[in-house]
């Protein structure tokens, strides 16, 4: 018979094993479940809510789209010249096309987006856009063909509090056009859009032969889709529901799988602290491991009889997670919305979505990190020499043996190794691969680390009784402490790791936030409105304004499937923009070029080196040259800086949309504010906000901060958990040494010099555990910070070290571990010391 | 060393780390039904012999042979099957573990080949009714004294009608009274199953129960007269 056999037919003796150990120890086992079921429910809530949020994203780009078989959309908001229309209409494979103006617009505060549609032609193509008057359809389009009649959105109708019938003042591309709400979008979903003729768009709000859209219907997709891209012009693209989603999908996917892998940490600490678990129930079994060894039982068995533990553990905890998740995940959104912080999904209304693959993806790994966590003490378990164990009291400990380093060492390398591979579709795999083996390494390599720090306190001899107990023990079994620590340590790590990338992060973007707003005051329109020539002459003219800076910033699409990049227009050439940060920039320009500057985050999306030749998909002009990269913390999908002069005479645009204003020294910037306003004609002064650097600054921080709360409130829950661990590991270790402190006792030891050789050890395994926790935090931050970041969204920055932080983690850590052994130790040295030997008489 | 011995052991030989040898020339025959104690000083190898008879430890020289298998032909997998099967344990510290009720302490052996736990549990049963202990099956090792774990351990040695049954110092934590009861017990069974039995033990008195008495030396095993 094989082991296997022997496995399969002692399976009753393995039954009684488990069901004994979890009848007499239930709390540990709730213990470990909850730890499981804590980092399940925090990971699958996370991705619920991202995953809801880009749903009902995903929605809204399909209500504003009216799901169309495939577009053609402008590249910029500038459109395309409506001219393409009757062209694409008759092209080969397109059955119908439906042009559409498309403005951002707003009703008093509400947002939304305003259509103007040809009610016919989108009677076929998207008839969700069809608006619908309380009597009914307006499918013969009668309404629609009224100037004036406007259909909202249940959504946009909510928000506005408007009735139907109720005339209201739609403002958009800078322009104030009354129109009566003539009933709604029923097919329009929960998006806040409106729609108008086009007709109307075009003439009432500045869009005159321009078009922002087309949206086809196919009778062959295959003919149409080259037949169309042949035709277009270069400041137009061939887009289709797939890429839309792709878009929104690429906007937040790197902020979504950063989030969900921090979720994690809570998930990765709970498997510490099952490996810290069943390592002390394995070294308490150790003689009963033994007998059943000598008994017959195969190694095999005892290895399976422990797994088997785990894997309970596991299922317990995993499917409670999944449950606390879902809830979790609900009420999130229901206080909170959509957005978990970073601002990707602001503004459309969020219903949660179950995703069962998701849910069974974090089933499995809170199965994996439980039956991890118990494979490594289950195999020590079964390699223990059964009769040496039996004869043995279970103190087996060797303080001659050398703590092993090699498989840290090799873990490290490994992990590093694995952090300078590129990423993978855009997303650092292997960066978080690295950083998971850098962690495997590091705590592997903490009872190395222990003995290496307790080596020159254990030779120094004058401490007093109790602590040189504390020390010797610790020195002569690191691997006790680390069993304690390996979940906090884990925790820690990564939470330094995260503390010095925010940090720098934080750091690096308040320096670019004072390079880049160095002018006094800073205005800008809204709703598409814009300063004309006229304009930006008279708030040059004010009294008191020395400088002015005008500039135009647009999205612009360079893939359909990607966020657009923006594209600024800047006064550039007459020397250069000293609020502009360059970090690299080409030797010359050659002089017949145009020249743009990059962002950091474009030329590291696009390729876009200095001295290299690109092509923009704006006004047909389409070849630039690259003079220099520029760092840009503002904008994740990427910019282009281009001189207004060569813009306007490209575009033809001569609209500007913001303003950068330095004072005359010595006046007053307050005045010099109310003077501007006070210049701007009256139908654009409340479509203008003024702001000062210091007010725009802090609202930056304020926004970055809030995009990091829920970091933060993952690692709390992790730091939680991985202290929980040590309580609880520390507690069973304490309270497993009973007989040595019987034994103390009988040697004439008082309670109170046991209670302060345990708070010794406490302390010295708590500051152990922050010591090696910020050793290998520091250095998984460097990871984070050079390819996590970098990889996920583009930015560099250099390391800043949160030096409070660190104070207060070894302080919080040492003393939570003191008092904890301080009030394990009570409860073990409160028996009488003549029971606590017994055995041994 | 008859042909009909349970237990042989052939010119068996011990070194441990160092320059010291614990025993060599060790030649030893156990007879179905027949009782050994092994005595000697403390250090000599016999917990070393006993491990080394058991398949838990490796002879530097000699062969052990069990009802005719012979260690030294098995893996670890089948030393441990072997163990499982024909050989059954009882110790100084009882080891029972503490989570088990007594009957499927008694039953372990059983339940490690069988998934059958009713016809385990009745054995158990009827073992436990042999050491003395009837109606204490739902109990736990807490619940008894000494005495009664090691009629407990000795049941629990019995259960599957082992070939050999090996004892380490069985009454070193009884009091004399107990101790002797508990030797009378151990002897009956090994009789009574007509397993080979082997006990190594510090006391004269405990050896005394014995068919043979052998003492451990340098130099293997030396006979005395009881």
């Amino acid at each position: 018979m094989s082991d296997w056999a022997g496995l399969i037919s002692g399976r009753l003796a393995l039954g009684w094993l488990i069901g004994g150990e979890w009848r007499f120890h239930p709390a540990r086992f709730v213990t470990t479940a909850v730890a499981i079921a804590v980092g399940v429910a925090l990971g699958f809530a996370v991705h619920l809510v991202n995953g809801s949020a880009l749903s009902s994203f995903d929605g809204a780009m399909r209500g504003v789209s009216g799901a169309a078989d495939l577009s053609i959309r402008a590249t910029s908001p500038l459109g395309f010249d409506e001219r393409l229309y009757p062209r694409v209409a008759t092209a080969a494979g397109v059955s119908d096309a439906s042009p559409v103006v498309s403005l951002p617009a707003r009703i008093g505060r509400t947002r939304f987006t305003l259509l103007g549609v040809d009610v016919i032609r989108a009677a076929n193509v998207t008839p969700s856009l069809i608006g619908r008057r309380p009597r009914g359809p307006d499918s013969a389009g009668d309404a629609a063909f009224d100037e004036a009649a406007l259909f909202l959105s249940r959504d946009a109708l909510t928000q506005t509090r408007a009735k139907i019938g109720a005339v209201v003042p739609v403002v958009a591309n800078g322009r104030t056009v009354r129109l009566r709400i003539a009933g709604t979008l029923p097919g329009a979903g929960d998006v806040a859009i409106g729609v108008i003729d086009i007709a109307t768009a075009q003439w009432r709000f500045g869009k005159l032969g321009r078009l922002d859209r087309l949206d086809l219907t196919l009778s062959d997709r295959s003919v149409a889709a080259p037949a169309v891209r042949a035709i277009l012009p270069p400041d137009a693209i061939v887009s289709s529901a797939v890429a839309q989603s792709a878009q929104g999908d690429a906007l937040s996917r790197a902020y979504r799988v950063n989030l969900d892998m921090l979720a994690l940490v809570a998930l990765l600490t709970g498997g510490f602290l099952v490996y810290s678990a069943q390592s002390l129930s394995v070294v308490r079994r150790q003689r009963a491991f033994a007998l059943l060894r000598t008994l017959g039982m195969p190694r095999r068995a005892v290895v399976a009889a422990i797994v088997t533990e785990g894997l309970g553990i596991g299922v317990v905890g995993a499917a409670v997670g999944l449950l606390a998740g879902y809830g979790l995940a609900w009420g999130a959104l229901r206080w909170f919305g959509g957005d978990l912080g970073a601002g990707y999904f602001g503004g459309s209304g969020v219903h949660l979505v179950f995703q069962p693959r998701a849910a069974l993806g974090f089933f499995t790994l809170g199965l994996v990190a439980a039956i991890l966590g118990s494979v490594l003490p289950a195999l020590g378990a079964a390699r223990a020499a059964p009769a040496a164990a039996l004869k043995n009291a279970g103190d087996v400990v060797d303080p001659r043996a050398p703590a092993a380093w090699i498989p840290a060492v090799l873990l490290l390398g490994a992990g590093v190794g694995m952090a300078l591979l590129p990423a993978v579709n855009g997303l650092p795999l292997f960066g978080f691969a690295g950083m998971a083996l850098m962690l495997a390494g590091g705590v592997a390599g903490v009872p190395w680390f222990a003995r290496a720090l307790l080596k020159p306190i254990a030779a120094h001899g004058a401490w007093p009784v109790p602590r040189m107990l504390a020390v010797r023990h610790l020195y002569g079994a690191p691997g006790e402490a680390a069993t304690a620590l390996c979940g906090i340590v884990a925790s820690t790590a990564l939470m330094i790791a995260m503390a010095t990338m925010v940090t720098s992060f934080r750091g690096a973007v308040d320096d670019w936030l004072g390079t880049v707003l160095g002018a006094d005051l800073y205005a800008r329109t809204t709703a598409g409105a814009a300063f004309d020539p006229e304009v930006r002459m008279r708030l040059a003219a004010t009294p008191g304004v020395a400088h002015v800076a005008f500039s135009r910033q647009i999205p612009l699409t360079i893939a359909p499937d990607r966020p657009p990049i923006s594209l600024i227009a800047r006064p550039e050439r007459q020397g250069r923009d000293p609020l502009l940060v360059l970090i690299a920039r080409a030797p010359t320009i050659p002089a017949t070029a145009v020249p743009v500057w990059v962002s950091e985050p474009a030329q590291r999306l696009f390729g876009w080196d200095p001295g290299e030749t690109i092509a923009l998909p704006i006004a047909g002009r389409t070849r630039f040259y690259v003079a220099g990269v520029w760092r840009d913390y503002g904008r994740q999908a990427g910019a282009v800086l281009i001189d207004e002069a060569d813009y306007q005479k490209l575009t033809g645009d001569t609209g500007r949309d913001e303003v950068s204003v330095i004072v005359t020294p010595g006046e007053d910037v307050a005045r010099v504010s109310a003077r501007m306003t006070a210049r701007l004609p009256a139908a654009l002064r409340d479509q203008v906000e003024i702001t000062r650097p210091a007010t725009l600054r802090r609202f930056a921080l304020t926004l970055f901060d809030r995009s990091f709360a829920v970091t933060y409130l993952l690692e709390a829950v992790a730091i939680l958990v991985g202290l929980v661990g040590v309580a609880a590991t520390m507690s069973a270790q304490t309270i497993s040494r009973e007989r040595e402190f019987g034994m103390l006792r009988h040697l004439g030891l008082t309670r109170r010099q046991l209670t302060d050789m345990l708070a010794t050890e406490g302390a010295i395994v708590g500051f152990t555990g922050a010591l090696a926790g910020i050793v290998l935090g520091l250095a998984l931050a460097q990871v984070l910070i050079h390819v996590i970041n970098p990889q996920s969204f583009n930015w560099t920055m250099t390391t800043r070290i949160p030096f409070g932080t660190l104070a207060a983690v070894t302080a919080a850590l040492t003393g939570a571990a003191t008092v904890t052994a301080v009030l394990a130790g009570r409860r073990a040295t409160a028996r009488q010391a003549v029971l606590s030997v017994r055995e041994d008489w | 060393m008859g042909e009909a011995s349970l237990l042989e052991v052939r010119s068996l030989a011990k070194a441990v780390p160092g320059p010291r040898q614990l025993f060599r020339n060790l030649d030893l025959a156990v007879a179905p039904g027949e009782l050994v104690a092994i005595i000697g000083e403390s250090g000599v190898g016999k917990s070393t012999l006993l491990n080394i008879l058991a398949g838990l430890d490796d002879a530097n020289h000699g062969t052990v042979a069990i009802d005719g298998t012979v260690l030294g032909s098995l893996d670890d997998a089948g030393r441990t099957r072997l163990r499982r099967e024909r050989i059954g344990f009882v110790f100084q510290a009882f080891h029972i573990l503490p989570y088990l009720t007594l009957r499927q302490n008694v039953a372990l052996p059983l339940a490690l080949v069988s998934p059958d736990a009713r016809a385990a549990e009745a054995r158990a049963e009827e073992m436990l009714d042999a050491v003395g202990l009837s109606g204490r099956g739902d109990g736990y090792a807490r619940d008894l004294s000494g005495g009664e774990l090691q009629r407990v351990a000795i049941a629990r040695a019995l259960v599957h009608r082992p070939a050999l049954i090996l004892a380490d110092e069985p009454t070193g934590n009884l009091d004399p009274e107990t101790a002797r009861r508990v030797l009378a017990l151990f002897a009956e069974a090994v009789r009574g199953h007509a397993a080979a039995g082997v006990m190594v033990t510090h006391s004269d008195a405990s050896a005394a129960i014995a068919d043979r008495v052998l003492t451990l030396g340098a130099d293997g095993l030396v006979e005395r007269r009881v």
